[in-house]
C-alpha cells in the first residue's frame, strides 16, 4: 500500500437489523471526508457479490446465526487486515442471540417460525442455509481487532474508531462505547 | 465514647474520617468513586460483587472496599493497571454468567451493569455466554423477577430483610445455580409474607426485578434505603 | 493355661490398604488384612502361646518409621467409647494441669512458644489467634472446633474424632481455660455418623465425670460444649461461614475484618480452630511449648497429618513431622505408584490445592514452601496421581468440584470457575485453542487474587499448578487433539455411557 492509495474498507452484513450499516451511514457528512481516505470494496450497499482479498479494514455487523455466514466471516477473516464486529449482534449475539435460551435453539425457532404460525402445509424449508445451533458473537468463532458495541453503536462512534485507525492510532473504547 | 479521627491516603490525597469507616465511603466522601454493583448505601456491607477491590500500600492482597475499615496512616490505591484489568474481568464473568441483552432488558440506560461495562471500557466478553433459561415469574400484580438478568448482587434480599423488615426474599441452591426466591421459593403471586412495598424493584442494579408497566426510570431509586436510613436515625 | 485378654474395639490405625488391622499389646504388634479364620490363628499362636504370627504382621516397617504421631496418639490404641482409656492413656492430665497450676496467660505462653500454627490450612499461629481473643473484653467469648472435613479424599479429622475424641474435648477444654471462653461448639459434617456417635458419647462421659458443665474438676471453671452438623458444604469449612452456619444462617463467608476473634458468633468473640490444632494442645501443656517446638522446623512447629490416597501402594492416614519432603511421604511411607506404573503428579492440600511434578518432590512439607510452589497445607489431602491421568482432566475434575462447591457470593468464584469449566470442557472435547491457555492463565489468577474466601482464592490452584508444570499437555490437547492418558475426547454418548 502506497502512501497515497486509499485504505480498503469493507462492510459485511451477518444476522443483524441492518441498524449498525444505517448508524455507520448516519456518520452524514463525515462520509465525505472518509470517502477522501478510504474505498468501500464490498458492503451491503455496494454492488460487489464477492468478498475481495488484501481488505484492510472490514465492519461486520450481525452475529452467526448459519453455516453461510460461518463460512463467509471465516473468509472475511483471512482476506482482512483489521476486522472490526459492528454493533451488539456482532459483539454479544444480541436480539439474534435471544434463541439461545432454547435448548437445540435451531430445531425451536424454526418451528417457532415455520410450522406454529402456518394455517397449512406447514414445513420447515430446506434451501436455506442450515441454522447452527447457537447464534453466536464473531470473537467467539475468529480473531476479532476491534469491537463497537451498540445497538445500534453511535455514528460517532463508528467515526472516531475509523478516524483513529485511518490515523495509524489504537482507538480507546473506555467511557466512549455503550451496550444496549 | 468518642471515635477517633484518624488520617490516610486515597490515591494520594489525604483524607480525614472518623476510625472504622469503609474505605469505599471514605473515598467517596473525598469525591473519590469506586466502582461497585452489590454495595448499597444503607445497606450491610455485602462483599460479593468484587468490583470495589482496592490496593493497600505494604500487602500484595486486595480488599474489598466496601468492607474494609480505613486504618490510621493507610495508604489507598483505588485505579492501577491491575484493578482495572481485575474489574473489567469481573464485569465479563457476570455478562456471560446468564442472559444480558442490553438492547432488549427493560433496565437499558438504566442499569448499573451496563454502565459499568461502558465505563470500564469492557467491549466484548472473552468467555462464552451462557444462555440461561430461567422462567419469569410474573405471578405477582405488578412486581416481576427475570432471574436471566440477576446478577446475584442481594441487593433485594437486604432492603427486603434490612429496610422493609420481612425478608420475603433470599437466596436458594449454591453457586452459578443461586437464585432469588420469594418466601419458601413460592411464585410471587402467591408469597403470603411480601408488602409489595417495590424496594426491590427500587435498588435492583439490573434489570432483574421491575415493575410491570411502570418506565424504570420512575422505578428506580437507588438511594432509598440511604435515605429511609438517614430518616429513621433523624428519628 | 488361662490367660486373660482384653478385647478393644478402637479408631483408625492409619493402614487403609491392609484394614481390617488387628493390634496385640503389647509390643505394638499390628496384623494386617485379618479374617475370622486369621483371628483364630492369631488368639491360638500370639495370645495362647506367646509366638507372633509373623507371616501375618504388617510388614512394612517404613510406613510407621518414618511417621511421628503426636495428634494419633491414641489412635488405633485406645477405646474411643471409654472415657477411661483415654485417661488411662494420660488423658485430662494437661487440663487437670492446668486448672492447678496454670494461668489462663501462662498457657497462652506455652503455645505460643510451641509455634503452633492452624492445621486447618491457612496456617495462622495459633498463640497470637489465642491472645486476640483472651485480650477481648467483650463476652461471652465462644469456641468452634471446626471438624467440617469437605474435601474429597480427605479423612484426617474423622479419624481423629473417631478414634480419639477426648483429644479435641480436652483441646478445647484448655482453649477455654485460656481465652476465657464457657461455651464452645463442634462444627462437623452430617456424613460422619460414627464420628458423630463417638463425640457425642464421650461428651456425654465427659459431662459424667465432670469435665464439662459446671465446677470442672472442682473449680470454678465452667465450659458446656454442644455438636452442630453441617450439611455437606465444602464452603461451610471456612471460618466465616461455619459461623454463619452455627448460628443456624446459610453457611456463607462474609468479609474479614471483622475477624472473628472480635466478632464471631453473634458478634462475639470467637476462637475458630481445626480439631487437628486443638488435639495438640494437650501435648503442648503437659510437656511445654519448648518441647514441642522442637519437633519439625523452627518456622513450622510439629506434625501434620495427611490422608494419602490415589495411585500410591500404601493409602492411608499418616502423622509426619514439619519439614518431611514429599518424596519421603510419597515414596517411602506411601511405597509409591503401584502395579509399576510412572509416578506423574503429587496434589498436595485436598480439590484446591497444587499438582506437583517430580522435580519438586525434595521440597520440604511445610506452609510456606507448598505456598511458594503453588500448591497449599489446605485440609492435608495428598493425591498421587499416575501416567494414566491426563493433568488437563485432573484440573478440569477439581475444578468442576469447586464450581459445585462455591457457595455463590462473589463473582470471581460463581461466576468465574464455571468459565473456567467451560474452556476446560471445550479443549477435553477437542475444541480447544491456543488462546483458550491465556484464559484459563488469566481468569485462574484473577479468581485466586480476587474471591472473597479461602474456596475461592485456592480453587483455582489445580488450574494454574497444572499449566505451570504441564503446559505440554495442554497444547498437545489443543494443537494435536492428544491426550498422553487417552482420557480426554470422548463423545457425549461415550461419557455418558461410563
Amino acid at each position: 500500500m502506497t502512501m497515497n492509495a486509499k485504505v480498503r474498507v469493507a462492510t459485511v452484513w451477518l444476522s443483524g437489523c441492518s441498524g449498525c450499516h444505517m448508524s455507520f451511514l448516519d456518520q452524514d457528512e463525515r462520509l465525505v471526508d472518509l470517502a477522501k481516505k478510504i474505498t468501500l470494496v464490498h458492503s451491503p450497499i455496494v454492488d460487489v457479490k464477492e468478498f475481495p482479498e488484501n481488505v484492510d479494514v472490514t465492519l461486520i455487523e450481525g452475529a452467526v446465526a448459519n453455516e453461510e455466514q460461518l463460512e463467509m466471516l471465516k473468509k472475511v477473516r483471512a482476506r482482512t487486515k483489521i476486522l472490526i464486529s459492528l454493533g451488539d449482534c456482532a459483539v454479544t449475539g444480541n436480539v439474534t442471540a435471544l434463541r439461545n435460551s432454547w435448548r437445540h435453539s435451531d430445531q425451536a425457532v424454526l418451528e417457532r417460525a415455520y410450522k406454529d404460525p402456518a394455517d397449512l402445509n406447514a414445513a420447515i424449508p430446506t434451501a436455506v442455509p442450515k441454522l447452527l445451533i447457537h447464534a453466536r458473537p464473531l470473537h467467539e468463532i475468529v480473531k476479532v481487532d476491534f469491537f463497537i458495541p451498540g445497538c445500534p453503536p453511535h455514528a460517532d462512534l463508528i467515526n472516531y474508531v475509523l478516524t483513529e485507525l485511518l490515523a495509524g492510532r489504537t482507538p480507546v473504547m473506555e467511557g466512549r462505547s455503550k451496550y444496549g | 465514647m468518642s471515635v477517633n479521627i484518624i488520617k490516610l491516603k486515597i490515591d494520594g490525597v489525604e483524607v480525614t474520617v472518623p476510625e472504622g469507616t469503609a474505605i469505599l465511603k471514605a473515598a467517596k466522601d473525598s469525591g473519590i468513586i469506586i466502582p461497585t454493583l452489590c454495595n448499597l448505601e444503607g445497606l450491610t456491607a455485602y462483599g460479593g460483587c468484587r468490583l470495589c477491590l482496592v490496593e493497600v500500600s505494604g500487602t500484595p492482597k486486595l480488599f474489598p472496599a466496601c468492607s474494609t475499615p480505613v486504618g490510621p496512616n493507610m495508604e489507598i490505591t483505588t485505579q492501577s493497571d491491575k484493578l482495572k484489568e481485575y474489574r473489567k474481568m469481573a464485569v465479563q464473568m457476570l455478562l456471560a454468567e446468564r442472559t444480558h441483552i442490553c438492547s432488549v432488558c427493560v433496565a437499558d440506560d438504566h442499569c448499573e451493569l451496563q454502565a459499568m461495562a461502558n465505563q470500564l471500557g469492557v467491549d466484548h466478553v472473552m468467555f462464552e455466554r451462557n444462555w440461561s433459561q430461567d422462567e419469569i415469574d410474573s405471578t405477582h400484580d405488578f412486581l416481576v423477577i427475570d432471574r436471566n438478568r440477576c446478577i446475584l448482587c442481594t441487593r433485594c434480599i437486604r432492603v427486603c430483610d434490612q429496610i422493609e423488615g420481612v425478608h420475603t426474599l433470599d437466596l436458594k441452591l449454591r453457586g452459578k445455580d443461586s437464585q432469588v426466591i420469594m418466601d419458601l421459593d413460592e411464585h410471587w403471586g402467591n408469597s403470603c409474607s411480601c408488602t409489595s412495598c417495590r424496594k426491590c424493584a427500587k435498588v435492583c442494579p439490573v434489570g432483574a426485578i421491575y415493575i410491570e408497566g411502570e418506565p424504570i426510570e420512575h422505578t428506580k431509586k437507588r438511594d432509598i434505603a440511604e435515605f429511609i436510613v438517614e430518616r429513621r436515625n433523624r428519628r | 493355661m488361662e490367660k486373660e485378654c482384653k478385647v478393644a474395639r478402637t479408631g483408625c490405625i492409619g493402614t487403609c490398604s491392609v484394614g481390617p488391622a488387628v493390634l496385640v499389646e503389647p509390643g505394638d504388634y499390628l496384623y494386617q488384612s485379618v479374617t475370622p479364620d486369621k483371628v483364630r490363628e492369631i488368639v491360638r499362636d500370639h495370645i495362647v502361646l506367646g509366638l507372633p504370627v509373623k507371616d501375618m504382621l504388617y510388614k512394612n516397617e517404613a510406613y510407621f518409621q518414618k511417621q511421628h504421631r503426636l495428634v494419633l496418639r491414641n489412635a488405633g490404641k485406645i477405646d474411643p467409647s471409654r472415657i477411661q482409656d483415654y485417661i488411662s492413656a494420660g488423658g485430662y492430665s494437661a487440663l487437670a494441669k492446668c486448672l492447678a497450676t496454670m494461668t489462663p496467660q501462662g498457657v497462652i505462653y506455652e503455645v505460643v512458644t510451641s509455634g503452633l500454627r492452624g492445621r486447618g490450612g491457612a496456617g495462622f499461629p495459633t498463640g497470637q489467634k489465642w491472645s486476640l481473643v483472651a485480650r477481648s473484653h467483650n463476652t461471652p467469648k465462644y469456641i468452634v472446633a471446626n471438624l467440617d472435613e469437605g474435601d474429597p479424599g480427605v479423612f484426617a479429622n474423622r479419624t481423629l474424632a473417631e478414634a480419639d475424641p477426648h483429644a479435641i474435648i480436652e483441646g478445647m477444654l484448655i482453649a477455654a481455660y485460656a481465652i476465657g471462653a464457657e461455651k464452645g461448639y463442634i462444627y462437623i459434617r452430617s456424613e460422619y455418623p460414627l464420628a458423630i456417635q463417638t463425640l457425642q458419647k464421650a461428651i456425654a462421659q465427659a459431662k459424667a465425670m465432670s469435665l464439662l458443665g459446671e465446677k470442672i474438676l472442682e473449680t470454678s471453671f465452667k465450659f458446656d460444649l454442644e455438636l452442630r452438623f453441617g450439611a455437606g458444604a465444602f464452603v461451610a469449612g471456612e471460618e466465616t461461614a461455619i459461623l454463619a452456619s452455627v448460628e443456624g444462617r446459610r453457611a456463607m463467608p462474609r468479609p474479614r475484618p471483622p475477624y472473628p476473634a472480635n466478632s464471631g458468633l453473634w458478634q462475639k468473640p470467637t476462637l475458630i480452630q481445626n480439631v487437628e490444632t486443638l488435639a495438640n494442645i494437650p501435648l503442648i501443656v503437659q510437656n511445654g511449648g519448648h518441647w514441642f517446638s522442637k519437633t519439625g522446623t523452627p518456622k513450622c512447629t510439629g506434625t501434620k497429618c495427611f490422608s494419602l490416597t490415589g495411585k500410591i501402594s500404601n493409602p492411608g492416614l499418616i502423622e509426619v513431622p514439619m519439614g518431611i519432603t514429599l518424596r519421603e511421604v510419597v515414596f517411602d511411607i506411601g511405597g509409591g505408584v503401584p502395579d509399576g506404573k510412572k509416578f506423574k503428579a503429587v496434589l498436595v492440600g485436598g480439590p484446591s490445592g497444587g499438582c506437583l511434578p517430580e522435580t519438586l518432590l525434595e521440597i520440604p512439607i511445610d506452609y510456606d514452601s507448598l505456598t511458594k510452589v503453588g500448591a497449599i497445607m489446605g485440609s492435608g489431602g495428598i493425591v498421587v496421581i499416575d501416567e494414566d491421568s491426563c493433568m488437563v482432566d485432573t484440573a478440569r475434575f477439581f475444578t468442576e468440584f469447586c464450581v459445585d462447591e462455591s457457595c455463590g457470593k462473589c463473582t470471581p468464584c460463581r461466576a468465574g470457575l464455571a468459565r473456567l469449566k467451560e474452556v476446560f470442557d471445550k479443549i477435553t472435547h477437542g475444541q480447544g485453542e491456543m488462546s483458550d491457555i491465556a484464559t484459563l492463565e488469566k481468569s485462574g489468577v484473577y479468581i485466586r487474587d480476587a474471591s472473597l474466601c479461602g474456596l475461592g482464592q485456592t480453587a483455582p490452584n489445580p488450574v494454574i499448578t497444572t499449566l505451570r508444570y504441564f503446559k505440554d499437555e495442554y497444547v498437545k490437547h489443543i494443537v494435536e487433539k492428544q491426550c498422553v492418558a487417552g482420557k480426554c475426547f470422548k463423545t457425549r454418548d461415550e461419557e455418558e455411557l461410563e
